[in-house]
């Protein structure tokens, strides 16, 4: 399968923006930066979360924690996927008691999120969990909802939509096309 | 890994893995060493499968270790042990077999006195088959777990320079490693009596030193075998003293290194055979650490042979 790009959506300056926002929107919600753990789903979530922790930290100074969580041993399909290949989880502080945010870069039907918090759970019991996601395409399939979105982009159940940043690809920027056969 | 009949996925012996996939466990085992670490050490990824440990042979490292990956996936764990005693072992095995089809299990780990039991355990069974050891053949997860240890300890393989030492043609431990570390590009010499070398050794890729005299100072992994000392009465075996005197890691051969090797066993030591004493206790943690790497690899096998569909 193949992505073929039919519009560009966010650039390199409008993610740059989104993260600035995003940023402040979880000091104003949390009421600063005390107790937040920012914990990004592998692979882009992980960056998104770093990037954000940057930015939080340039905000109000201090540092917070980042954390990075591999879902495949909590996802509800393993009997019907394929196994991939299994990243590291990384949490090195305790979340008893953290406002966990939850970083992921696209937020579709949910179920990646539920499998991120159960692997949290498992690591102690946080006060709350957010969950900030770069873009919201829709199509739930269980009552999760983002508490920080970067764009809300109403997708239909067959188009595809790319994040790229500069971390492991060539640019920043958001893409929306469709997958085809090779 | 490679398909067996009927579509399921089976681990039989390194030999039939190809480098790359020996590779991709070795990194999917890195994962699930984290999981070890965690508070609460245990994830769903294999919940509602049932696994079945058949060990037709004692063992209680491979089975415990083997039964705490599946458990630490969240797998149903069955314990099978029977002793060999009244029935010829291909009967015995056959019947087990039929037993185990009734109850719908999804994997069996087999260690069996024979070798290619577990290869015929797969045209009996409708599920995944797993070698836990099988006779004189090999050890599958044996040897990624050495080579697990050697990568986490040394950060890499390809290129390394490995002896191993002992009963080669009696370990199925040193065949599987042999094949894992020609796979991965690592070196390998063996040392060993003449009588204690393979006969299939030319098909092997590996050179032979007669002391291990000639390999200290070289190497930079020595992996000493286990002497069984049950083989001692058999003509092929020197007397234990002609043994240390030749191969052994002696006290003294070990404080004269420069350059001291990572020292690797696959236990339990015969201390003052193979290993003298005060060096086994310097070199422990390796040996403990192969231990803790069993736990993550054989999670990384189950989870790759069943965690998802294959189609």
């Amino acid at each position: 399968m193949e992505f073929e790009a039919r519009a560009q959506l966010l650039d390199a300056d409008d993610i740059a923006r989104v993260i600035r926002r995003v940023a402040h929107e979880i000091l104003e919600r949390n009421k600063g930066r005390d107790d937040i753990a920012l914990v990004g789903v592998r692979t882009r979530g992980v960056f998104l979360a770093r990037r954000l922790a940057r930015t939080i930290e340039e905000i109000e100074g201090g540092s917070v924690y980042v954390g990075e969580l591999d879902v495949s041993l909590y996802r509800d399909d393993v009997a019907i996927r394929r196994a991939s290949n299994v990243g590291v989880t990384q949490i090195d502080f305790d979340v008893n008691d953290k406002k966990v945010v939850i970083v992921d870069d696209v937020l579709f039907t949910g179920r990646t999120t539920r499998a991120a918090m159960d692997a949290i759970m498992d690591f102690g019991r946080p006060a709350v969990i957010q969950l900030a996601v770069l873009i919201d395409r829709g199509h739930r399939e269980v009552p999760i909802r983002a508490d920080y979105v970067g764009k809300n982009l109403p997708t239909s159940g067959n188009e595809k939509v790319r994040v790229s940043l500069t971390e492991i690809d060539e640019t920043d920027m958001v893409e929306v096309g469709e997958e085809r056969e090779r | 890994m490679k398909e067996g009949g009927g579509g399921y996925r089976n681990l039989l012996a390194i030999s039939s893995l190809d480098k790359d996939d020996v590779l991709s466990l070795l990194d999917s085992a890195r994962s699930f060493a984290e999981v070890s670490t965690r508070s609460v050490k245990k994830v769903p990824a294999l919940r509602g499968k049932t696994i079945v440990n058949l060990f037709m042979e004692p063992s209680t490292r491979t089975r415990m270790s083997f039964e705490l990956a599946a458990k630490r996936l969240s797998a149903d764990v069955v314990n099978f042990s029977s002793s060999t005693s009244s029935l010829s072992k291909g009967e015995s095995l056959k019947d087990t077999a039929k037993t185990i089809v009734a109850m719908g299990v999804d994997a069996v780990v087999v260690r069996h006195g024979s070798a290619g039991a577990p290869l015929m355990l797969t045209d009996w069974v409708e599920c995944s088959v797993i070698n836990a050891g099988d006779g004189m053949h090999e050890h599958p997860t044996q040897a990624l777990l050495d080579l697990f240890t050697i990568r986490e300890r040394l950060g890499r393989l390809e290129g390394l320079k490995v002896a191993i030492v002992g009963d080669i043609d009696h370990s199925r431990v040193a065949r599987s490693n042999i094949h894992a570390l020609r796979k991965v590009g690592a070196e390998v010499v063996l040392v060993a009596p003449q009588s204690l070398l393979p006969r299939d050794i030319q098909r092997m890729d590996v050179a032979v030193a007669g002391t291990i005299d000639e390999v200290l100072g070289w190497c930079d992994v020595l992996y000493l075998l286990r002497i069984q000392l049950e083989r001692v009465n058999e003509s092929r075996f020197p007397s234990l003293r002609e043994y240390t005197l030749l191969y052994g890691l002696t006290d003294a051969r070990w404080s004269e290194l420069d350059h001291k090797p990572m020292v690797m066993h696959p236990g339990p030591m015969n201390r003052g055979v193979e290993i003298d004493s005060s060096v086994a206790d310097d070199v422990e943690s390796v040996i403990t650490g192969q231990v803790a790497a069993g736990v993550a690899l054989r999670m990384a096998v189950l989870y790759d042979l069943l965690g998802g569909s294959h189609g």
